[in-house]
C-alpha cells in the first residue's frame, strides 16, 4: 500500500490507484479537522521546508496548517529577502537547506520543471506547489476532492474550466486528473486563451461559447486571468473579457439547473465572476479552501510514511 | 494450523463479554464503547448488539476509532486509514475500548493517545477477544478477556469474522 512515486512533481504521474487513495485519505484527515483537537501526531519527526518562490496566500498558508496539523516541524522560506537576490541558485539554496536536516521540500516556482529537476538533484520528497504554467497537483486533488463530495462522484461528472486554459496550471492539472478519473471536461475560453491543439494532446472538449459550455456543465471551475504571465495583448480589454466570458447571476439563473461554481483563487470579482455568483449557494469556492488542508495532509503523509523507508 | 475458537464458542464468548461489561456499567448513561478500526469493529459491533439484548430500552453510545495517524511506525510502513466515526463527546465518560487481539500493546498505547485528542474520558478500560499473555511491549492489561492465550512470536493469531472472512473462528496460524 502506498503511492506508486517518492515525489508529487504532476498529477501526470500518478495512476488512478494513487488518486483514490489520496482522496480517500483527505477524507480521514477531514474528520480530524472537525475535532476539537485538530492534530494528530503523525510527522511529528519530519521536517518541511515551504520554498515559495511565487506569490501565494491560500497554498502556502494551507500546506503549513496541513504541516502543523501533523505535527511536522516547518520551515517558510520566501524568495524576496532571500540569498537569492545576492545571485545563489535553486539548486545552492536548496542544498544548503537539506544540509539543515529538512525531510521534505514544498515547492512553488514560476519557472515550468523547476520541482523536476530539483527531484533528479536532491534526495528530499519534493512536492510540487505550482511550477510555471505546467501543473499545481494538490490543487487539482483538492478541486477533485471537492467535486466528488458535492456530486458524490467524479466518473461521468461533466465539468467546464473556464477562463485563461493557457497560461493555468490549475487548468493542466485538473485536466489530468479528472482524465483519469473519467469525467467529461470541456474547456471554454476565448481562442487566444485556448492552445490550438488541446483538444488533441490532452483529449478534452473546445466550446467557445460560454452559455452552451454552462447548459451542458454540472460543474463550472473558472479560472482567472494570469495577466502577470501573458506578455501580448490576448483580448481587448478585462471589461469585455467579463462582458463574454464572465460567469453572470442572470445566465446561472436561465439555467434549468444548478451548476456548481468553483475558483481556485484569488478571484478577481467582476473579471471572471461577478460577486452574486462567488457568494451565491452554488458556489464551492470557501468549501475548496477547506478541504485543501485535508487534501494536502494526506500528500504529505503519505509521502513521508512507507516509501521513504530508511 | 490451530482452532481456538470455534463458531459456537465465539458467539458464547461474545456474550459473556457482553454482561461482564453490563455488570460493571450497569448504568450505561454515562459509558461509551469504542470499537478500534478495522478489525475491532466487528467484534464492537456483535458486543454492541448483545448488550443492546440486554437492556433494550437504553440508549448505548457506540463509536469507531481509527489509530492509523498515531501509530508508531509509520515511517516503517504504510497504513490506509479507515473512518473514526465517534459523534458524542467523552469528556467525563467512561471509555471501554474494543479490540480483537492484544499483542503488544502498541495498538492500544495509539488508541489512548487517539482518544485523549478526542476529549477527556473519565475511565477507559479495555476489552480484548483473545489476549496475547507474555508478549507485551507496553504496560497495558486487559479489563475483559474472551480467551488468555500463550503463544510465541512467530505463531499469528487470526480471527476470522461472517462479514469479512466468511467464517467465524479464532485460528493460531504457525
Amino acid at each position: 500500500m502506498g503511492l506508486t512515486t517518492k515525489h508529487l512533481l504532476g498529477i501526470k504521474d500518478l495512476t488512478k490507484d494513487d488518486i483514490s487513495l489520496i482522496l480517500q485519505t483527505a477524507e480521514q484527515f477531514k474528520e480530524v479537522l472537525q475535532r476539537p483537537i485538530k492534530k494528530v501526531p503523525s510527522l511529528r519527526d519530519v521536517t518541511i521546508v515551504n520554498l515559495f518562490f511565487e506569490n501565494s496566500t491560500r497554498t502556502r498558508i494551507s500546506f503549513e496548517l496541513a504541516e502543523k496539523r501533523l505535527s511536522a516541524d516547518t520551515i517558510n522560506f520566501t524568495s524576496s529577502g532571500s540569498s537569492v537576490s545576492k545571485g545563489e541558485t535553486l539548486l545552492d539554496t536548496v542544498n544548503n537547506i537539506l544540509s539543515m536536516k529538512v525531510d521534505m521540500v514544498v515547492l512553488r516556482h514560476s519557472a515550468s520543471g523547476a520541482p523536476h529537476f530539483l527531484a533528479k538533484h536532491i534526495p528530499a520528497a519534493i512536492i510540487n506547489a505550482g511550477d510555471g504554467i505546467n501543473e499545481h497537483p494538490t490543487q487539482a486533488l483538492l478541486d477533485a476532492f471537492s467535486i466528488k463530495e458535492k456530486t458524490g462522484g467524479l466518473e461521468g461528472r461533466k465539468i467546464a474550466i473556464i477562463g485563461d486554459i493557457m497560461h493555468s496550471r490549475v487548468a493542466q492539472s485538473n485536466i489530468y486528473l479528472l482524465n483519469k478519473m473519467g469525467a467529461e471536461i470541456t474547456v471554454c475560453g476565448p481562442p487566444t486563451l485556448i492552445p490550438k491543439y488541446i483538444r488533441e494532446a490532452l483529449s478534452v472538449k473546445v466550446n467557445y461559447n460560454l452559455k452552451e459550455t454552462l447548459e451542458w456543465c454540472d460543474v463550472a471551475n473558472v479560472l482567472r486571468i494570469q495577466l502577470e504571465r501573458q506578455n501580448q495583448v490576448l483580448f481587448s480589454s478585462l471589461r469585455e473579457y467579463n462582458l463574454v466570458y464572465g460567469i453572470k447571476r442572470r445566465m446561472l439563473d436561465d439555467l434549468k439547473k444548478d451548476v456548481v461554481i468553483m475558483h481556485p483563487g484569488p478571484m478577481n470579482r467582476g473579471v471572471e465572476i461577478d460577486s452574486d455568483v462567488a457568494d451565491s449557494h452554488q458556489s464551492i469556492i470557501l468549501q475548496q479552501v477547506e478541504n485543501g488542508v485535508a487534501v494536502r495532509m494526506a500528500v504529505l503523509y503519505l509521502l513521508a510514511g512507507g516509501s521513504s523507508s530508511n | 494450523m490451530k482452532s481456538i475458537l470455534s463458531e459456537p464458542q465465539l458467539a458464547i464468548t461474545i456474550k459473556r463479554l457482553a454482561h461482564q461489561v453490563l455488570e460493571n456499567h450497569i448504568n450505561l448513561d454515562n459509558t461509551v464503547l469504542i470499537g478500534i478500526q478495522p478489525r475491532g469493529v466487528y467484534l464492537s459491533d456483535q458486543l454492541v448488539e448483545e448488550i443492546k439484548k440486554q437492556v433494550p430500552a437504553h440508549k448505548i453510545q457506540y463509536g469507531k476509532l481509527d489509530i492509523t495517524f498515531y501509530r508508531d511506525d509509520i515511517r516503517k510502513e504504510l497504513h490506509v486509514p479507515n473512518q473514526t466515526d465517534i459523534l458524542f463527546s467523552i469528556e467525563g465518560k467512561n471509555v471501554v475500548l474494543i479490540d480483537d487481539v492484544l499483542y503488544t500493546g502498541r495498538t492500544i498505547r495509539a488508541a489512548l493517545d487517539a482518544l485523549m485528542d478526542l476529549g477527556r474520558p473519565e475511565k477507559v478500560e479495555l476489552c480484548v477477544l483473545i489476549d496475547r499473555r507474555f508478549s507485551r511491549q507496553f504496560p497495558i492489561q486487559p479489563d475483559y478477556v474472551g480467551k488468555s492465550i500463550d503463544s510465541i512470536i512467530t505463531q499469528k493469531v487470526k480471527v476470522y469474522w461472517k462479514q469479512k472472512d466468511g467464517k467465524e473462528e479464532v485460528m493460531i496460524l504457525e
